[in-house]
């Protein structure tokens, strides 16, 4: 290779390489402030501040889902299977909200360590599959199927 | 393989070369998006969780993996470009840039209106969603910063040292699911080991994702053969070929 190009080409790596690193390592410095949630354990730790609003980010827990009889009140525990933190939330929760499966709740947590949630997202997981493979896996005859669009 | 390098620099070969490509080209690509579209909008079943708005998975994922890739064409066109001052390098690099920004533009609105149904928000600051929407801002920067300059060797030289710095983002963008707490899943497609979508679902998104990469190619020729057309107006080959056609 010509001696230039030779020249042209270490600068234009060293450019790569160099930029690569300085925003790595800003992204590493910064990466409490990238994760979207706190996980339960670290809210039971107390490494979530109190002072303003969070998310929390887990597992809804099975069977801990309480609806009130009379408004849109819901509570429920969040679990990441180290430590669970209770939720209350006021409001239209999304479709893929269920016990068992993902959620992020963004709210303040009160003194008794409950988070009272401004807003509920259903986070899903990247399994694709059909209804019947579902069912199979399930190991049960096909679910009552859910409504589907026509 | 040295003589073909030399010879996509030369315009008047490029010119000739890229039109056989995309005679070929464009109806392999319409049929593959038919085909695709087809099979997963119509074949394929729906998702046991999410029905049928999982759908949008056929456009979301295939723009979204197109855009990074073309990235890659960008940077690649901009090494060249510095290194061995090649005009072809220089016109790659004008051509992807929009394409790219219209792929990311579109797999951040399909991941807005597919986010919507399925998580309850059309936006949330997530780590994949936030580095994407960087993405969108250095295609973008790249069309800015070409047209801001007069001399388009100086504008080629900004862009080339624009993009190659951008091109940390890729990783960032691919690995943002693992790497941080985000509301976006983790990648159902797997490079090794099963993935963790059912090959049902899976062939025709596989089938829409190459249907992307071949409207990336045919859209980025075109775009080329047209800057070509504008920078050899004058030259007798073009004039000649004109006359043929």
């Amino acid at each position: 290779m010509h001696p230039v190009r030779k020249q042209r080409l270490i600068l234009v790596s060293l450019l790569v390489v160099l930029s690569s690193a300085a925003i790595g390592l800003v992204t590493f410095a910064l990466r409490d402030n990238i994760n979207l949630f706190y996980p339960p354990a670290d809210v039971v730790a107390g490494k979530a501040p109190t002072d303003r609003s969070i998310r929390l980010g887990g597992m809804v827990v099975e069977g801990s889902i309480e609806r009130s009889e009379t408004d849109l009140d819901t509570t429920f525990w969040v679990t990441d299977y180290e430590a669970s933190v209770a939720v209350r939330y006021s409001g239209i929760l999304p479709d893929l909200f269920a016990e068992g499966e993902g959620v992020v709740a963004e709210g303040m947590l009160n003194e008794s360590g409950m988070l009272v949630a401004s807003q509920v997202l259903a986070k899903h997981d990247e399994n694709y599959m059909p209804p019947e493979v579902a069912a199979a896996l399930e190991g049960k005859s096909a679910p009552a199927q859910k409504p589907v669009l026509p | 393989m040295w003589t073909i390098i030399h010879k996509m620099g030369s315009p008047p070969w490029f010119f000739r070369f890229s039109g056989a490509l995309v005679r070929w080209l464009l109806p392999l690509t319409i049929c593959l998006l038919l085909a695709g579209a087809f099979w997963g909008l119509l074949v394929a079943p729906p998702d046991f969780r999410q029905g049928n708005s999982y759908r949008i998975i056929y456009i979301h994922v295939p723009a979204a993996v197109v855009a990074l890739a073309g990235y890659y064409v960008m940077a690649l066109a901009g090494a060249v470009s510095l290194i061995w001052r090649i005009k072809m390098a220089d016109i790659t690099m004008r051509a992807v840039a929009p394409v790219g920004a219209v792929l990311t533009a579109i797999a951040l609105l399909t991941g807005a209106i597919w986010g919507k149904p399925t998580w309850g928000a059309w936006w949330v600051w997530d780590a994949r969603i936030t580095s994407m929407l960087i993405l969108l801002f250095l295609y973008l920067g790249v069309v800015a910063l070409f047209e801001a300059y007069e001399n388009k060797t100086a504008a080629a030289r900004a862009c080339a040292v624009l993009t190659l710095v951008g091109t940390v983002n890729i990783p960032i963008i691919y690995k943002s699911v693992d790497w941080w707490y985000s509301l976006h899943q983790p990648a159902s497609i797997k490079f090794t080991g099963e993935s963790a979508i059912d090959s049902s679902m899976l062939y025709p998104l596989l089938v829409m994702i190459l249907a992307f990469y071949c409207v990336f190619a045919v859209t980025v020729l075109l775009n080329m053969r047209a800057e070509l057309v504008w920078t050899h107006r004058e030259s007798g080959w073009l004039k000649q070929w004109v006359g043929g056609a």
